[in-house]
């Protein structure tokens, strides 16, 4: 399971909401998290985007196991800023980690990407009077929402890969072909949108 | 009607760049034929410069000298306008489909080609059933096997109805069954097709067959003669 750009069919009132709105409600998340400071604060947001993916019905194990690895980084910058700054700064940077990305999440399972193109293409309009494109715009934000599963699929496709050759305890074995495999790839999709046409 | 005359493609000589003296090394060519059959097909030992030739004819790869024209328009001068003309299909599916469900996928196709959007959902789900994948169109792409991707992958193209399709290996990567459900389907494309394989008996039912040894088209004709060519060429050991 992937958590972000992996939209499923449902019909709950987020599919049905206005892709602007839901963006807009995204970008507002975003400002209240760097906006607000203190634990209740951070709890608070975080419980709304629980919330969220509760109404959308994104379902709770795949959830969870998608999360994990945003946790994981969560815990480990929730763990440095523990040692230096306290407790508190510490729970308010891992709420806050899994609040952005859990709303991220909601959007791109409610909404198809098609959809989510469109929208990003009409708020990129602006660009067009400095010669960017907005559906290059648009698709580029795209790509980075599909990329993240890819890469997260990636890294555990070589960690099972050195763990099959006992090696998986070092991280050098597995985070240069990781990096290699990444980087292949997005060549490789580069080329694929060439051939397509999508990016004359 | 594809055209290329004298074309060349050249690359430096990888890890000489440093020594500030990089060599040039010839992948293909010089490759002059007109290519007007309906069914081409490219054959040649891994590494022979079959992919670079076919990358070459919707201009994914530009000639270092020569030229590549399809109906007229120049790859390196026209390359937007010949991509329009030339779809691409890749060997590997995963390298081509970007969105995460089908019918996303083909809808982006049908984007550039300035679809409304009330209407690429339609045309994308019309598209997905001409290849047999109606009841797939909303699964996430990694739910589908290898060959309904691939079939993905031909729909995406397809969905921009261009007037040539150049295959780099279609069916490599597939069993039996998807090989045979994807050459059925190429088999009856109204489209030119030119495909580079390693299955002898799709090249077989080519009009045409190209062998590639060596960056060199070192056979050009009929099937049956070129797959004898091509036969001889692969009994001598790889060096």
């Amino acid at each position: 399971m992937t958590l972000l750009g992996a939209h499923r069919t449902a019909r709950t009132p987020l599919d049905r909401a206005p892709v602007g709105a839901k963006l807009v409600g995204l970008a507002l998340l975003g400002v209240a998290v760097v906006a607000t400071r203190g634990v209740p604060a951070a709890l608070v947001l975080l419980g709304l985007a629980v919330g969220a993916a509760a109404v959308a019905a994104l379902p709770p194990r795949p959830t969870l196991r998608g999360l994990l690895p945003v946790l994981v980084t969560a815990l480990l910058a929730g763990a440095y800023q523990a040692w230096a700054r306290g407790w508190g700064p510490a729970v308010e940077v891992v709420a806050d980690l899994l609040t952005l990305v859990l709303g991220a999440a909601v959007v791109t399972a409610t909404t198809p990407a098609d959809r989510l193109l469109d929208a990003l293409a009409r708020a990129a309009r602006p660009l067009r009077r400095v010669g960017v494109p907005p559906d290059l715009v648009a698709l580029a934000v795209a790509l980075v929402l599909r990329s993240v599963p890819e890469i997260a699929r990636t890294v555990h496709e070589v960690r099972d890969a050195a763990r099959a050759r006992g090696a998986e305890r070092d991280p050098r074995v597995w985070l240069t072909p990781a990096v290699l495999r990444v980087v292949g790839r997005a060549r490789d999709l580069g080329e694929a949108l060439a051939a397509r046409g999508i990016v004359d | 009607m594809i055209e290329l005359d004298g074309a060349v493609v050249t690359a430096y000589a990888p890890g000489e760049a440093r020594r500030g003296a990089a060599r040039v090394v010839t992948l293909l060519g010089p490759v002059t034929a007109t290519l007007t059959e309906r069914r081409v097909a490219v054959v040649g030992a891994n590494g022979s410069g079959k992919s670079t030739l076919a990358r070459l004819l919707n201009g994914l790869t530009l000639p270092s000298a020569g030229s590549v024209r399809v109906d007229g328009l120049d790859t390196a001068r026209d390359g937007a306008a010949v991509r329009r003309r030339v779809g691409f299909l890749f060997t590997d599916p995963d390298a081509q489909v970007v969105m995460p469900t089908p019918v996303e996928d083909v809808a982006l196709s049908l984007r550039r080609l300035g679809v409304p959007a009330r209407e690429r959902d339609a045309r994308a789900r019309e598209a997905l059933g001409r290849v047999g994948l109606a009841s797939r169109a909303d699964l996430p792409v990694r739910a589908l096997s290898g060959g309904q991707r691939q079939l993905l992958a031909l729909a995406a193209v397809l969905a921009t109805e261009p007037a040539v399709l150049v295959c780099d290996e279609p069916t490599t990567l597939l069993d039996l069954r998807w090989r045979r459900v994807v050459d059925g389907l190429l088999a009856d494309l109204p489209q030119q097709v030119v495909q580079v394989t390693h299955d002898l008996d799709a090249a077989a039912r080519a009009d045409r067959v190209l062998v590639v040894d060596g960056g060199r088209v070192v056979h050009d004709g009929a099937p049956g003669a070129a797959l004898d060519a091509y036969r001889a060429l692969m009994a001598v050991e790889p060096a």
